[in-house]
């Protein structure tokens, strides 16, 4: 897998060519949350190659018509890591026929696998999901297509210790580190040498997706020369970054759920009200 | 009579004093601010790495970019942070949040929560909830007394998959409020109107009665 690059330079003209060494059966790790920061030119190109059989990390799993959905419904995922992926049909009928493996994960554990995977740390003990079928084992993974579970999840180790976090001992679950072929990532502004400045709540699961990945890519809104991202700005340096391509910021970006305050409290007056809050929102 | 929707949001307002850090789970949860008087200065959490996350924008302040946890477009007030969600789940798992109300679907009496599957239904996933109840430092559980068919909610042991066990300090519902302790639930106030006999008929487990007041 290797793209020609001169120096520090990992400017690659488009996406196409940017994953055209992802092959069939590649993992890949893949920044956002919800359709907020999807690396949406990456998910279009691969869709257009052809790349199938894909094993997925990412919390979600985008909606019907865009983001990761739009690799779910040409059936190129063959297994997804997530916390939450509960706004997407084609997700439901796709797991539930047994065509598609899927691995729930607690959010901050996931975030800490894709940390971990990229920061040499092999694997991790943390409270989250201790008494829960996540340490115990039992989560559906895969089921049969006959209503039965084919593939249930393992039961984890678990360990007692005094953290002096708390008062007492506490009991910990092993949690497993997760690296991956390939991260794609979306980010505001990045430099040639891949250093990466993401834009408000779209950095989320970005920066650890990409230390994950043994090749990430990042399309950028904005591609600048190295120095003109003030160092102490950069939030992901660019040794974790391995292709750059821009996409500028025209990039069509949609919103799940699109909530505004009534015009008299449109203004933040210093408290936090929410306006006009749905009552049927949906899980993180 | 039991409490609506919005005045058990004001009750769980009154759980939040000055100063806190508070993360709050989709649905009722997310009524609660509204509630919380403007001399008491909260900062709020979303876990997909805001803190400070305002109210929801005006319609030309719209920004993709800019969402909450439960992917609605809001606004950042001053003072506000942004960051990654492994240092999100970092602060929530290392205690640095104040408290988390969150909604459920059944508690027991050792303070067990389930409230993000039932079998049998498609599993959409936990996001951040198993993580939200082991680091958040008071765990307050809003929801109603009882489910539809009338069937009690606090239970002795949780009937649905856990999302967390021994996790909840308070559970306030619709007709009452209750602490989950050492020795057992302990019911705290009741909901105007209601007895004591009704929460026990509506109760599975056994509770200590120690009325601090009403609710309202």
């Amino acid at each position: 897998m290797t793209v020609a690059r001169t120096g520090f330079d990992k400017v690659v003209e488009s996406a196409a060519e940017a994953v055209a060494d992802i092959p069939d059966g590649a993992s890949l790790a893949v920044g956002g949350f919800g359709l907020c920061g999807n690396p949406i030119a990456l998910i279009e190109a691969l869709l257009a190659q052809g790349t199938t059989g894909l094993s997925v990390v990412s919390n979600n799993c985008g909606v019907d018509d865009w983001g990761l959905g739009l690799l779910l419904n040409a059936q190129r995922i063959a297994k997804m890591t997530s916390s939450y992926v509960g706004e997407n049909k084609e997700f439901e009928r796709q797991f539930l026929s047994g065509e598609l493996e899927v691995e729930l994960t607690p959010q901050g554990t996931l975030a800490e696998k894709l940390r971990a995977g990229g920061a040499g740390i092999a694997a991790f003990f943390t409270r989250t999901g201790v008494g829960t079928q996540v340490a115990d084992g039992g989560l559906p993974r895969k089921y049969d297509g006959a209503g039965g579970v084919a593939i249930a999840s393992p039961p984890k180790e678990v360990r007692t210790f005094a953290t002096g976090a708390g008062p007492d001992a506490a009991e910990y679950v092993l949690e497993e580190a997760i690296s991956t072929d390939f991260a794609l990532v979306h980010a505001l502004r990045g430099d040639r040498h891949g250093n990466l400045v993401f834009n408000k709540s779209a950095r989320n699961f970005s920066p650890l997706a990409a230390m994950a990945g043994r090749v990430c890519i990042a399309q950028v809104e904005e591609l600048v020369e190295p120095g003109e991202i003030d160092p102490d700005a950069v939030h992901l340096p660019g040794v974790y970054v391995h292709r750059v391509v821009l996409v500028g910021t025209d990039i069509e970006k949609r919103i799940e759920r699109r909530t505004v305050a009534p015009p008299s409290e449109a203004t933040p007056s210093g408290t936090a009200t929410p306006g006009t809050a749905p009552s049927d929102s949906k899980e993180g | 009579m039991a409490l609506t929707r919005q005045e058990m949001a004001a009750r769980a307002a009154r759980e939040l004093t000055d100063g806190m850090y508070v993360n709050l789970g989709i649905g009722l949860p997310t009524l609660v601010p509204n509630y919380v008087p403007d001399d008491r200065h909260l900062v709020l959490q979303s876990e997909n790495g805001i803190l400070g996350v305002g109210p929801y924008p005006a319609e030309d302040a719209v920004d993709p970019d800019l969402i909450n946890a439960g992917k609605e477009t809001v606004t950042l007030l001053p003072g506000s942070s942004i960051f990654d969600s492994a240092t999100s789940f970092g602060m929530i798992r290392g205690g640095k949040i104040d408290a988390a109300i969150l909604g459920g679907m059944q508690v027991s009496a050792t303070g067990d929560l389930a409230n993000w599957m039932i079998p049998g239904k498609m599993v959409k996933g936990m996001g951040g909830a198993m993580d939200l109840v082991h680091g958040a430092g008071r765990v307050i559980v809003l929801m109603e007394h009882v489910a539809r068919d009338g069937s009690p909610k606090i239970l002795r042991e949780c009937s649905l998959p856990l999302t967390g066990k021994g996790v909840v300090n308070r559970i306030i519902t619709d007709l009452a409020v209750l602490d989950v302790t050492p020795s057992g639930l302990v019911l705290r106030e009741l909901a105007p109107g209601v007895t004591v006999e009704e929460i026990v008929h509506h109760t599975e487990p056994e509770i200590a009665v120690e009325l601090a007041g009403s609710p309202g």
